[in-house]
Protein backbone atom coordinates (compact mmCIF):
# COMPACT_ATOMS: atom_id res chain seq x y z
CA UNK A 1 0.00 0.00 0.00
CA UNK A 2 2.53 2.44 0.98
CA UNK A 3 5.08 1.62 -1.77
CA UNK A 4 2.26 2.26 -4.10
CA UNK A 5 1.22 5.44 -3.04
CA UNK A 6 5.12 6.43 -2.96
CA UNK A 7 5.82 4.94 -6.39
CA UNK A 8 2.54 6.79 -7.58
CA UNK A 9 4.00 9.90 -5.98
CA UNK A 10 6.93 9.82 -7.69
CA UNK A 11 5.27 9.33 -10.97
CA UNK A 12 3.77 12.76 -10.66
CA UNK A 13 7.03 14.27 -9.42
CA UNK A 14 8.71 12.86 -12.53
CA UNK A 15 5.79 14.23 -14.78
CA UNK A 16 6.27 17.47 -13.29
CA UNK A 17 9.75 17.45 -13.53
CA UNK A 18 9.85 16.46 -17.24
CA UNK A 19 8.08 19.85 -17.92
CA UNK A 20 10.00 21.69 -16.15
CA UNK A 21 13.19 20.35 -17.44
CA UNK A 22 11.81 20.66 -20.73
CA UNK A 23 10.96 24.19 -20.30
CA UNK A 24 13.97 25.52 -18.69
CA UNK A 25 16.13 23.74 -22.20
CA UNK A 26 13.07 25.50 -24.01
CA UNK A 27 13.54 28.84 -22.13
CA UNK A 28 17.34 28.87 -23.22
CA UNK A 29 18.11 28.01 -26.53
CA UNK A 30 18.31 29.81 -28.94
CA UNK A 31 18.18 29.40 -32.91
CA UNK A 32 16.21 25.92 -32.10
CA UNK A 33 17.08 22.57 -34.02
CA UNK A 34 21.01 21.33 -33.26
CA UNK A 35 21.61 24.48 -30.40
CA UNK A 36 19.54 22.56 -28.17
CA UNK A 37 21.48 18.93 -28.14
CA UNK A 38 24.04 20.34 -25.77
CA UNK A 39 21.41 21.47 -22.88
CA UNK A 40 19.20 18.30 -23.35
CA UNK A 41 22.44 16.38 -22.90
CA UNK A 42 23.70 18.18 -19.57
CA UNK A 43 19.93 18.17 -18.42
CA UNK A 44 18.69 14.35 -19.84
CA UNK A 45 22.08 12.43 -19.90
CA UNK A 46 24.11 14.14 -17.22
CA UNK A 47 21.67 15.51 -14.49
CA UNK A 48 18.43 13.27 -14.53
CA UNK A 49 19.90 10.31 -16.22
CA UNK A 50 16.64 9.98 -18.03
CA UNK A 51 18.52 8.55 -21.21
CA UNK A 52 22.45 8.05 -21.80
CA UNK A 53 24.55 9.33 -24.17
CA UNK A 54 24.32 6.73 -26.72
CA UNK A 55 20.15 6.92 -26.41
CA UNK A 56 20.71 10.52 -26.78
CA UNK A 57 22.42 9.60 -30.68
CA UNK A 58 19.46 7.58 -31.90
CA UNK A 59 16.95 10.38 -30.97
CA UNK A 60 18.93 12.44 -33.36
CA UNK A 61 19.15 10.00 -36.29
CA UNK A 62 15.02 9.32 -35.63
CA UNK A 63 14.64 12.85 -35.04
CA UNK A 64 16.67 13.77 -38.87
CA UNK A 65 14.36 10.84 -40.49
CA UNK A 66 11.04 11.74 -38.78
CA UNK A 67 9.30 15.38 -39.67
CA UNK A 68 9.47 18.11 -37.57
CA UNK A 69 11.80 20.09 -35.45
CA UNK A 70 14.40 18.25 -33.46
CA UNK A 71 13.68 19.77 -30.29
CA UNK A 72 9.80 18.61 -30.18
CA UNK A 73 10.88 15.33 -31.63
CA UNK A 74 13.96 14.60 -28.57
CA UNK A 75 10.96 15.87 -25.90
CA UNK A 76 8.45 13.27 -26.65
CA UNK A 77 10.90 10.64 -26.79
CA UNK A 78 12.08 11.32 -23.89
CA UNK A 79 9.39 12.07 -21.65
CA UNK A 80 7.71 8.82 -23.22
CA UNK A 81 10.63 6.64 -22.07
CA UNK A 82 10.19 8.27 -18.63
CA UNK A 83 6.56 8.87 -17.95
CA UNK A 84 4.89 7.15 -20.99
CA UNK A 85 2.06 8.95 -22.68
CA UNK A 86 1.76 11.72 -20.22
CA UNK A 87 5.27 12.01 -19.88
CA UNK A 88 5.60 12.47 -23.21
CA UNK A 89 2.71 15.47 -23.02
CA UNK A 90 4.59 16.37 -19.71
CA UNK A 91 7.96 17.46 -21.76
CA UNK A 92 6.57 18.14 -25.08
CA UNK A 93 4.23 20.93 -23.61
CA UNK A 94 7.19 22.21 -21.49
CA UNK A 95 9.43 22.59 -24.79
CA UNK A 96 7.11 24.69 -26.56
CA UNK A 97 5.61 27.05 -23.58
CA UNK A 98 8.38 29.31 -23.30
CA UNK A 99 8.69 30.45 -26.95
CA UNK A 100 4.60 30.57 -27.15
CA UNK A 101 4.34 32.86 -24.50
CA UNK A 102 7.24 35.22 -25.49
CA UNK A 103 6.27 35.00 -29.07
CA UNK A 104 2.90 36.10 -28.18
CA UNK A 105 4.33 39.23 -26.19
CA UNK A 106 6.76 40.18 -28.91
CA UNK A 107 4.10 40.15 -31.56
CA UNK A 108 2.13 41.96 -29.34
CA UNK A 109 5.23 44.65 -29.12
CA UNK A 110 6.32 44.67 -32.73
CA UNK A 111 2.05 45.46 -33.53
CA UNK A 112 2.75 48.93 -31.60
CA UNK A 113 5.91 49.49 -32.48
CA UNK A 114 6.37 48.84 -36.70
CA UNK A 115 4.89 52.09 -37.76
CA UNK A 116 7.93 54.05 -36.20
CA UNK A 117 10.38 54.84 -38.34
CA UNK A 118 13.39 53.77 -36.98
CA UNK A 119 11.70 50.15 -36.20
CA UNK A 120 11.15 50.26 -40.25
CA UNK A 121 14.93 50.86 -40.63
CA UNK A 122 16.14 48.22 -38.61
CA UNK A 123 13.43 45.87 -40.05
CA UNK A 124 14.78 46.66 -43.43
CA UNK A 125 18.67 46.18 -42.52
CA UNK A 126 17.50 42.75 -40.55
CA UNK A 127 15.34 41.41 -43.92
CA UNK A 128 19.37 41.51 -45.56
CA UNK A 129 21.21 40.20 -42.85
CA UNK A 130 18.74 37.51 -42.36
CA UNK A 131 19.17 36.32 -45.87
CA UNK A 132 22.58 35.97 -44.98
CA UNK A 133 22.41 33.58 -42.25
CA UNK A 134 19.75 31.68 -44.21
CA UNK A 135 22.56 31.58 -47.17
CA UNK A 136 24.89 30.15 -43.83
CA UNK A 137 22.57 27.68 -43.38
CA UNK A 138 22.00 25.93 -46.67
CA UNK A 139 25.85 26.08 -46.96
CA UNK A 140 26.02 24.02 -43.91
CA UNK A 141 23.40 21.62 -44.62
CA UNK A 142 24.73 21.71 -48.16
CA UNK A 143 28.39 20.19 -46.62
CA UNK A 144 27.01 17.50 -44.29
CA UNK A 145 24.97 15.78 -47.54
CA UNK A 146 26.39 13.18 -49.10
CA UNK A 147 28.28 13.67 -52.75
CA UNK A 148 26.89 11.78 -55.30
CA UNK A 149 25.25 12.46 -58.45
CA UNK A 150 21.91 11.10 -57.52
CA UNK A 151 22.38 13.94 -54.71
CA UNK A 152 23.21 16.88 -56.55
CA UNK A 153 20.70 15.77 -59.52
CA UNK A 154 17.57 16.02 -56.73
CA UNK A 155 19.05 19.26 -55.88
CA UNK A 156 18.88 20.98 -58.52
CA UNK A 157 15.38 19.40 -59.94
CA UNK A 158 13.92 20.64 -56.73
CA UNK A 159 15.06 23.88 -56.67
CA UNK A 160 14.19 24.74 -60.12
CA UNK A 161 10.67 22.63 -60.06
CA UNK A 162 9.73 24.97 -57.22
CA UNK A 163 11.71 28.35 -59.15
CA UNK A 164 10.62 27.87 -62.16
CA UNK A 165 7.85 25.95 -62.76
CA UNK A 166 5.59 26.37 -58.99
CA UNK A 167 5.41 23.05 -58.26
CA UNK A 168 4.04 22.57 -54.28
CA UNK A 169 6.90 21.11 -52.10
CA UNK A 170 4.87 18.48 -50.77
CA UNK A 171 4.86 17.05 -54.25
CA UNK A 172 8.77 17.57 -54.82
CA UNK A 173 9.35 15.81 -51.04
CA UNK A 174 7.34 13.59 -52.10
CA UNK A 175 8.84 12.54 -55.22
CA UNK A 176 12.22 12.90 -54.08
CA UNK A 177 11.60 10.27 -51.30
CA UNK A 178 10.33 7.67 -53.76
CA UNK A 179 13.39 8.32 -56.14
CA UNK A 180 15.42 7.53 -53.00
CA UNK A 181 13.59 4.26 -52.48
CA UNK A 182 14.08 2.87 -55.56
CA UNK A 183 17.62 3.92 -55.94
CA UNK A 184 18.79 2.70 -52.41
CA UNK A 185 17.22 -0.79 -53.55
CA UNK A 186 19.24 -0.87 -56.61
CA UNK A 187 21.98 -0.16 -55.15
CA UNK A 188 21.80 -2.35 -52.63
CA UNK A 189 20.74 -5.29 -54.66
CA UNK A 190 23.59 -4.93 -57.07
CA UNK A 191 25.80 -5.27 -54.01
CA UNK B 1 -13.07 28.84 -40.05
CA UNK B 2 -9.92 30.84 -39.22
CA UNK B 3 -8.77 28.19 -36.56
CA UNK B 4 -9.26 25.13 -37.77
CA UNK B 5 -7.30 26.67 -41.48
CA UNK B 6 -4.51 28.10 -39.13
CA UNK B 7 -4.65 24.37 -37.13
CA UNK B 8 -4.08 22.31 -40.40
CA UNK B 9 -2.33 24.51 -42.56
CA UNK B 10 0.14 24.31 -39.85
CA UNK B 11 0.01 20.49 -39.23
CA UNK B 12 0.46 19.78 -42.80
CA UNK B 13 3.46 22.34 -42.29
CA UNK B 14 4.71 19.74 -39.77
CA UNK B 15 4.05 16.66 -41.57
CA UNK B 16 5.91 17.19 -44.11
CA UNK B 17 8.92 19.26 -42.74
CA UNK B 18 12.54 16.96 -42.45
CA UNK B 19 15.19 18.37 -40.25
CA UNK B 20 13.34 21.12 -38.76
CA UNK B 21 14.82 24.79 -38.96
CA UNK B 22 14.88 26.27 -42.03
CA UNK B 23 14.48 23.31 -44.16
CA UNK B 24 10.55 24.39 -42.89
CA UNK B 25 11.08 27.79 -44.72
CA UNK B 26 9.93 26.97 -48.67
CA UNK B 27 6.75 25.05 -47.38
CA UNK B 28 5.89 28.18 -44.72
CA UNK B 29 6.53 30.48 -47.60
CA UNK B 30 3.90 28.60 -50.13
CA UNK B 31 1.44 28.08 -47.72
CA UNK B 32 1.32 31.44 -45.75
CA UNK B 33 1.74 33.56 -48.75
CA UNK B 34 -0.89 31.38 -50.55
CA UNK B 35 -3.41 31.98 -47.25
CA UNK B 36 -2.40 35.61 -47.31
CA UNK B 37 -1.55 35.48 -43.97
CA UNK B 38 1.74 37.35 -43.96
CA UNK B 39 4.25 39.00 -47.17
CA UNK B 40 7.48 37.77 -48.15
CA UNK B 41 8.97 40.61 -46.21
CA UNK B 42 7.07 40.21 -43.09
CA UNK B 43 8.29 36.11 -43.36
CA UNK B 44 11.52 37.15 -43.20
CA UNK B 45 10.51 39.78 -40.29
CA UNK B 46 9.51 36.80 -38.88
CA UNK B 47 12.35 34.81 -39.22
CA UNK B 48 14.55 37.64 -37.33
CA UNK B 49 12.09 37.53 -34.44
CA UNK B 50 12.71 34.22 -34.63
CA UNK B 51 16.36 34.19 -34.54
CA UNK B 52 16.18 36.50 -31.83
CA UNK B 53 13.96 34.52 -29.71
CA UNK B 54 14.40 31.35 -27.70
CA UNK B 55 12.71 28.09 -29.00
CA UNK B 56 12.29 26.32 -32.48
CA UNK B 57 12.23 27.82 -35.09
CA UNK B 58 9.01 25.95 -36.67
CA UNK B 59 7.28 26.72 -32.62
CA UNK B 60 8.22 30.45 -33.03
CA UNK B 61 6.62 31.01 -36.62
CA UNK B 62 3.72 29.27 -36.12
CA UNK B 63 2.84 31.10 -32.85
CA UNK B 64 3.91 34.29 -34.78
CA UNK B 65 1.56 33.99 -37.47
CA UNK B 66 -1.09 32.31 -35.80
CA UNK B 67 -1.26 35.13 -32.98
CA UNK B 68 -1.35 37.48 -36.00
CA UNK B 69 -3.92 35.99 -38.26
CA UNK B 70 -6.38 35.14 -35.45
CA UNK B 71 -4.95 36.49 -31.92
CA UNK B 72 -4.25 33.90 -28.94
CA UNK B 73 -6.25 31.09 -29.88
CA UNK B 74 -5.11 31.49 -33.69
CA UNK B 75 -1.51 31.06 -31.97
CA UNK B 76 -2.56 28.03 -29.91
CA UNK B 77 -4.09 26.60 -32.87
CA UNK B 78 -0.95 26.78 -35.25
CA UNK B 79 1.39 25.67 -33.04
CA UNK B 80 -0.83 22.57 -31.80
CA UNK B 81 -0.73 21.76 -35.29
CA UNK B 82 2.49 22.28 -36.12
CA UNK B 83 3.79 20.17 -32.93
CA UNK B 84 1.13 17.58 -33.00
CA UNK B 85 2.42 15.02 -36.09
CA UNK B 86 6.25 15.15 -35.16
CA UNK B 87 4.75 14.11 -31.29
CA UNK B 88 2.25 11.21 -32.70
CA UNK B 89 5.16 10.24 -35.37
CA UNK B 90 7.74 10.16 -32.19
CA UNK B 91 5.11 8.39 -30.06
CA UNK B 92 4.93 5.30 -32.89
CA UNK B 93 8.24 5.49 -33.59
CA UNK B 94 9.62 4.94 -30.23
CA UNK B 95 8.70 1.45 -29.81
CA UNK B 96 10.15 -0.17 -32.61
CA UNK B 97 13.24 2.11 -33.57
CA UNK B 98 15.62 -0.34 -34.25
CA UNK B 99 13.34 -1.27 -36.82
CA UNK B 100 12.55 1.76 -38.36
CA UNK B 101 16.51 2.75 -38.69
CA UNK B 102 17.50 -0.06 -40.20
CA UNK B 103 14.55 -0.04 -42.30
CA UNK B 104 15.83 0.19 -46.41
CA UNK B 105 12.51 1.90 -47.20
CA UNK B 106 13.39 5.02 -44.46
CA UNK B 107 17.23 5.15 -44.86
CA UNK B 108 16.45 5.41 -48.98
CA UNK B 109 13.24 7.61 -48.62
CA UNK B 110 16.08 9.65 -46.26
CA UNK B 111 18.63 10.27 -49.30
CA UNK B 112 15.94 11.66 -51.13
CA UNK B 113 14.45 14.03 -49.40
CA UNK B 114 17.58 15.29 -47.81
CA UNK B 115 18.85 17.21 -51.03
CA UNK B 116 15.25 18.22 -51.71
CA UNK B 117 15.13 19.66 -48.77
CA UNK B 118 18.33 21.55 -49.51
CA UNK B 119 16.94 22.42 -53.17
CA UNK B 120 13.72 23.89 -51.41
CA UNK B 121 15.64 25.71 -49.36
CA UNK B 122 17.89 27.63 -51.96
CA UNK B 123 14.72 27.93 -54.01
CA UNK B 124 13.20 29.80 -51.06
CA UNK B 125 16.37 31.57 -50.96
CA UNK B 126 16.59 33.58 -54.30
CA UNK B 127 13.11 34.40 -54.46
CA UNK B 128 12.88 35.73 -50.99
CA UNK B 129 16.48 37.38 -51.96
CA UNK B 130 14.64 39.18 -55.01
CA UNK B 131 11.77 40.53 -52.85
CA UNK B 132 14.42 42.16 -50.21
CA UNK B 133 17.16 43.51 -52.75
CA UNK B 134 14.35 44.39 -55.74
CA UNK B 135 11.26 45.22 -54.52
CA UNK B 136 10.17 47.01 -57.23
CA UNK B 137 11.81 45.43 -59.95
CA UNK B 138 15.03 45.26 -61.50
CA UNK B 139 16.88 48.48 -61.42
CA UNK B 140 19.32 49.30 -58.63
CA UNK B 141 18.75 51.58 -56.55
CA UNK B 142 20.65 53.22 -53.39
CA UNK B 143 18.45 50.67 -51.07
CA UNK B 144 19.78 47.94 -53.18
CA UNK B 145 23.33 48.88 -53.12
CA UNK B 146 22.84 49.06 -49.49
CA UNK B 147 20.76 45.93 -48.71
CA UNK B 148 23.70 44.01 -50.69
CA UNK B 149 26.29 45.61 -48.94
CA UNK B 150 24.90 44.58 -45.54
CA UNK B 151 24.01 41.31 -46.82
CA UNK B 152 27.77 40.84 -47.95
CA UNK B 153 28.92 41.82 -45.10
CA UNK B 154 26.80 39.79 -42.65
CA UNK B 155 27.59 36.73 -44.42
CA UNK B 156 30.99 37.24 -44.35
CA UNK B 157 30.43 37.45 -40.65
CA UNK B 158 28.13 34.55 -40.24
CA UNK B 159 31.04 32.24 -42.22
CA UNK B 160 33.10 32.99 -39.42
CA UNK B 161 30.63 31.39 -37.13
CA UNK B 162 29.58 34.83 -35.03
CA UNK B 163 26.25 34.33 -33.08
CA UNK B 164 23.08 35.21 -35.01
CA UNK B 165 21.69 37.18 -32.32
CA UNK B 166 25.02 39.77 -32.56
CA UNK B 167 24.50 39.55 -36.62
CA UNK B 168 20.82 40.43 -36.13
CA UNK B 169 21.74 43.19 -34.16
CA UNK B 170 23.91 45.02 -36.25
CA UNK B 171 22.12 44.32 -39.29
CA UNK B 172 19.68 46.35 -37.73
CA UNK B 173 22.09 49.11 -36.50
CA UNK B 174 23.32 49.11 -39.67
CA UNK B 175 19.52 49.76 -41.59
CA UNK B 176 18.73 52.61 -38.89
CA UNK B 177 21.98 54.21 -39.75
CA UNK B 178 21.97 53.73 -43.39
CA UNK B 179 18.08 54.69 -43.64
CA UNK B 180 18.63 57.85 -41.79
CA UNK B 181 21.79 58.81 -43.66
CA UNK B 182 20.41 58.69 -47.03
CA UNK B 183 16.76 59.29 -46.12
CA UNK B 184 15.83 55.81 -47.80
Amino acid sequence: MRTRELSRLRMRSSKADLFLTFAKIGLFTFGGGYAMLPLIEKEAVDNKKWITESELLDVVAIAESTPGPIAINAATFIGKKVGGFAGAVCATTGVVLPSFVIIVAVSFFLEAFQHLTIIKYAFWGIRAGVLALILKALWSLFQKSSKDILTYLLMAVSGVAVLFFNVNAIIIIAFCAVVGIVAFSVRGNRK
Amino acid sequence: MIYLELFLTFFKIGLFTFGGGYAMLPLIREEVILHGWASSEDLIDFIAVSESTPGPFAVNIATFIGRSTAGIPGAFCATLGVVLPSFIVILIVSKLYDKFMKSKKVQGAMSGVKPAVIGLIAAALISLGKQVFFPDGYYVSTSTLISIIIFIAIAILAFKKKNPILLIAMSAFAGIVAGYAFGL
